[in-house]
């Protein structure tokens, strides 16, 4: 139940360098200038950083490479890739991929 | 006599809309709703961490304050399988730094949207800089509608999608220790779930498949780095491959067509509300 040392120098650091990393940009920004390239890449970082998030989490959900279609994480997967295509419904797509995924976990 | 009041009712009402919809109140409330299909999301991520923190021997204190004070989903989660195999600290805090180090990208993003605001301001919206918020305040600042206070619209999905996150993290911490089988249920799907989710609307020119793709496959290959530098690795070949192909392969597709036509498939409905008609 109690806090020990060990764990309060992790969440002490894990505070430190995320917020660090999240706030870094704003004070330097008025100092330099970034290349104009820089700036349009930007607009490649969400679909970027999600998607290689996304990538492993389905395709090695135990640290291995499982593309087997008894992968209830890819069948999932595949629900959402379909649902978000076809109704681009943010809401819509988590549910029903959530269901397909429990159903699958359940029957495999 | 009738007419003259209908007239007074619709006036009073096509004016209270504007001042509603500008105002910082309206804008956090906005924020709030459009963040709630990745609540949705985020509730069984919450939840499962909370569960496997309790598993993994991290303490009651150290899990919330993990929550309250880190809130960081991926990087928590990371975490806790680092205590479980009985990681040191400093090697925890260097992994989160580089899993963290995506939201850097998102700083730099944000630079020109959060410039004219006070130091208080930077502070608490970066802070609240996760992937979630991120990509939702994102939109809306992309909208150049030339409605103000979109900070507030910020502020409004960030504090829902902390409090959310702390209060799941609880009720995992609760529900663990009465049912540790929730464990195996798999709810950490729900964060890729809400993220593929997240990226469909982006999926509208070439460039943007590229680099899409590129990740995708990167990430794949490069996940035996070390402290899970794939991450990154897979993340910024991702946008070297999308800015490299915007540049070189298909010129013709400009960066500004390309920010319209995102902007316009994640339009976020901020109608105006009608009066209702009076009969005459």
């Amino acid at each position: 139940m109690n806090i020990n040392i060990d764990e309060l120098f992790m969440i002490a650091g894990m505070a430190a360098v995320t917020f660090g990393i999240r706030y870094v940009m704003f004070p330097i920004s008025g100092h330099v200038q970034f290349h104009p390239m820089f700036e349009r890449s930007l607009g490649y970082v969400p679909p970027a950083v999600l998607s290689a998030i996304i990538v492993p989490s389905i395709l090695m959900p135990t640290g291995e490479v499982n593309l087997n279609l008894t992968n209830p994480y890819l069948i999932g997967a595949a629900a959402a890739c379909i649902v978000g295509w076809f109704y681009k419904n943010l809401l819509l797509t988590i549910v029903v991929s959530m269901l397909i995924f429990l159903a699958s976990q359940w029957i495999l | 006599m009738l007419k003259k009041l209908t007239s007074k009712t619709s006036t009073s009402k096509s004016l209270k809309p504007m001042t509603l919809k500008y105002s910082p109140k309206y804008q956090l409330i906005a924020g709030a709703r459009d963040t709630f299909p990745l609540i949705v999301g985020a509730i069984p991520f919450g939840i499962i961490f909370g569960t496997l923190a309790a598993t993994a021997g991290l303490s009651f204190a150290a899990t919330m304050g993990m929550s309250l004070f880190v809130f960081a989903g991926s990087a928590q989660f990371i975490s806790i399988s680092l205590v479980s195999v009985g990681t040191g600290w400093s090697i925890i805090v260097l992994t989160t730094f580089v899993v963290n180090l995506r939201h850097m990208l998102y700083g730099a993003t944000m630079v020109p949207y959060y410039k004219n605001l006070s130091n208080l301001w930077k502070l608490v919206l970066a802070f609240g800089l996760t992937d979630e918020t991120f990509a939702v305040a994102i939109n809306r600042y992309y909208k150049d509608d030339g409605v103000p206070n979109k900070q507030y619209y910020n502020l409004g999905s960030m504090l829902f999608m902390y409090i959310n996150w702390n209060i799941c993290t609880f009720i995992g911490l609760i529900a663990g220790k009465a049912f540790p089988e929730i464990a195996g249920w798999g709810l950490d799907f729900a964060m890729p779930a809400t993220f593929i989710g997240m990226v469909i609307p982006y999926l509208v020119s070439k460039p943007m498949w590229i680099a899409v793709i590129v990740a995708a496959v990167v990430s794949i290959f490069a996940s035996e780095l070390p402290h899970k530098l794939g991450l990154m690795a897979a993340a910024v070949s991702g946008v070297a491959a999308g800015i490299f192909s915007e540049v070189f392969l298909f010129a013709s597709t400009s960066h500004e067509a390309l920010e319209q036509e995102i902007k316009q498939s994640n339009t976020i409905n901020l109608k105006d509300r009608e009066g209702i008609e009076v009969a005459e």
